[in-house]
């Protein structure tokens, strides 16, 4: 899919091939999904997030972002146990789509598995395989 | 298998169109977003490319005859220039889709589903033996477009080519591009006012840009299937897949208002006993009690048992709340009724209400 509208991707993120992003902040893993995604996932209407305390292995679903047509999982694009959840997105789920890298945040995680961090993209390969159609 | 598009295909891509694969068709979902353009329709009004959707004309001595043997409405007492709904079933009452039928002046046409079109033809075309009519399918002839909404009418009326201010709902009439032939009606599937226009297939971008141009300063907007699917899911009007198949009877999905019983039309023997003796699911309108959205294919489950399938949920743009369409057992079809709906294995409350969800503003006049 595809639209008119320009898509983000900022360099301070990794990728992980399933629209996922993640932000090292000091010793916390902050995860959320890309500009492309909640682009092709339109109006987002619902989130459901882990609960926290939860530990998860990068790979494995930790949610699902609703959109008025779909529901979609979201999945951990980096091993860890679930410090905190955007409990903002309860009310206002349309943040992850105004402000996907920011305010949109899913979870924070503490401690995370920095090795899960070598697996993922940089924000020029993440792009190129979109444009590409390589992963879509 | 190659997508078909439509010839507005380009013109869909320049408005920022997201583009999916639908009923063998590539098509608009949404130009900039499913809920903005629910809206414009329910507040202003909106502009659909449905040429995907098959028109297959029925001429002949025997047509009416025919039309009342093949569908399950009664189209005996149906004036010229009219329209009405029925459904197509197979000999045990199932669905083979559903139409609107528009009789014209020396014609009737019977518009079917995208996905279904082949299907149709086939189907359509076998139970024509012993009938004096002649079928064509003249889904190329024209270019189907919707425009729906409460503004519609002012809009169209400023372009002057149609005269609609006094059409009749579910009434059409003929219009003329200079020497071709189009169709309008007051016809519709989003609960609003609003039109279907058949226009000569050539014309089909002169009249889609028209339109947009003369509703700018009116937020009219194009409209992608997403907000089609919305809007029809809030005024409860089934859809080929979801409500009706080949599992499910017009009785079992609440469209025996469609249905003329004293006629004698394929399949309505089971629709009669099903009428008479009751039948074991029905659809039901529900909203979510408890945080969640049903989706299609969801169990449906009372004490702990899978009892029934939701077939279309999603939250409604205009009511704001997660509702839902599925099949249960007549038991728990009355209003206030409640079950659970299985939600990523949670069961999760829902309660039976009143349907259509969304009520129609206008019916025109």
């Amino acid at each position: 899919m595809s639209s008119g509208k320009e898509i983000s991707y900022p360099n301070d993120v990794k990728y992980a091939a399933s629209h996922e992003w993640v932000k090292i902040d000091g010793d916390t893993a902050i995860v959320g999904i890309s500009d492309y995604a909640q682009d092709a996932l339109g109006d987002i209407v619902f989130v459901e997030l882990p609960t926290v305390g939860m530990e998860l292995k990068a790979g494995d679903a930790f949610g699902v972002v609703e959109s008025v047509k779909a529901a979609s999982d979201v999945y951990m694009p980096i091993g860890g146990a679930i410090a905190a959840t955007n409990d903002a997105l309860k009310d206002a789920p349309e943040t992850v789509n105004s402000d996907a890298f920011g305010a949109g945040w899913l979870l924070k995680v503490f401690p995370y598995n920095a090795a899960d961090l070598d697996k993922l993209m940089d924000a020029a390969t993440y792009k190129s395989k979109i444009e590409s159609g390589e992963i879509h | 298998m190659d997508l078909k598009r439509t010839p507005l295909y380009d013109t869909h891509r320049a408005l920022g169109a997201k583009m999916v694969e639908f009923g063998g068709w590539e098509m608009p979902v949404q130009y900039q977003g499913i809920l903005d353009e629910h809206r414009a329709v329910r507040n202003a009004a909106g502009l659909f490319d449905i040429d995907h959707m098959g028109q297959v004309r029925v001429t002949g001595a025997d047509a009416l005859k025919f039309l009342n043997h093949l569908l399950t409405a009664n189209f005996s007492d149906m004036e010229i220039n009219s329209a009405k709904y029925a459904v197509m079933c197979y000999a045990d009452g199932t669905c083979v889709d559903d139409t609107f039928v528009y009789r014209l002046k020396n014609e009737y046409m019977v518009v079917v589903n995208a996905g279904n079109r082949d299907k149709d033809n086939a189907w359509i075309k076998a139970q024509a033996a012993g009938f004096d009519i002649e079928l064509k399918d003249v889904s190329d002839e024209f270019y189907m477009l919707a425009f729906q909404g409460p503004k519609a009418e002012a809009v169209l009326q400023k372009l002057g080519t149609f005269n609609v201010a006094d059409l009749q709902y579910r009434h059409a009439r003929e219009f003329s591009l200079g020497s071709e032939r189009g169709i309008i009606a007051r016809t519709g599937y989003t609960g609003e006012d609003g039109f279907e226009l058949f226009v000569p297939n050539a014309r089909g971008k002169e009249v889609w840009d028209a339109i947009l141009e003369a509703g700018k300063d009116d937020g009219v907007l194009p409209i992608g299937l997403g907000a089609r699917d919305s809007l029809r899911f809030e005024a409860k009007f089934a859809l080929y897949g979801h409500e009706i198949d080949a599992h499910t009877t017009p009785i079992e999905a609440a469209l025996g208002w469609a249905c003329d019983l004293n006629k004698n039309f394929i399949g309505r023997d089971v629709l009669l006993k099903q009428k008479l003796e009751g039948t074991t699911k029905k659809l039901v309108g529900f909203e979510m009690l408890e945080r969640g959205i049903a989706r299609a294919g969801y169990e449906i489950a009372s004490n702990g048992n899978v009892v029934g399938v939701v077939t279309s949920g999603m939250p409604a743009p205009t009511l704001e709340k997660n509702i839902g369409l599925g099949y249960v057992p007549p038991e728990l079809a009355k209003v206030g009724a409640e079950f659970d709906v299985i939600i990523r294995g949670k069961p999760t409350k829902a309660r039976v209400v009143k349907t259509p969800f969304y009520a129609n503003r206008a019916r025109g006049k």
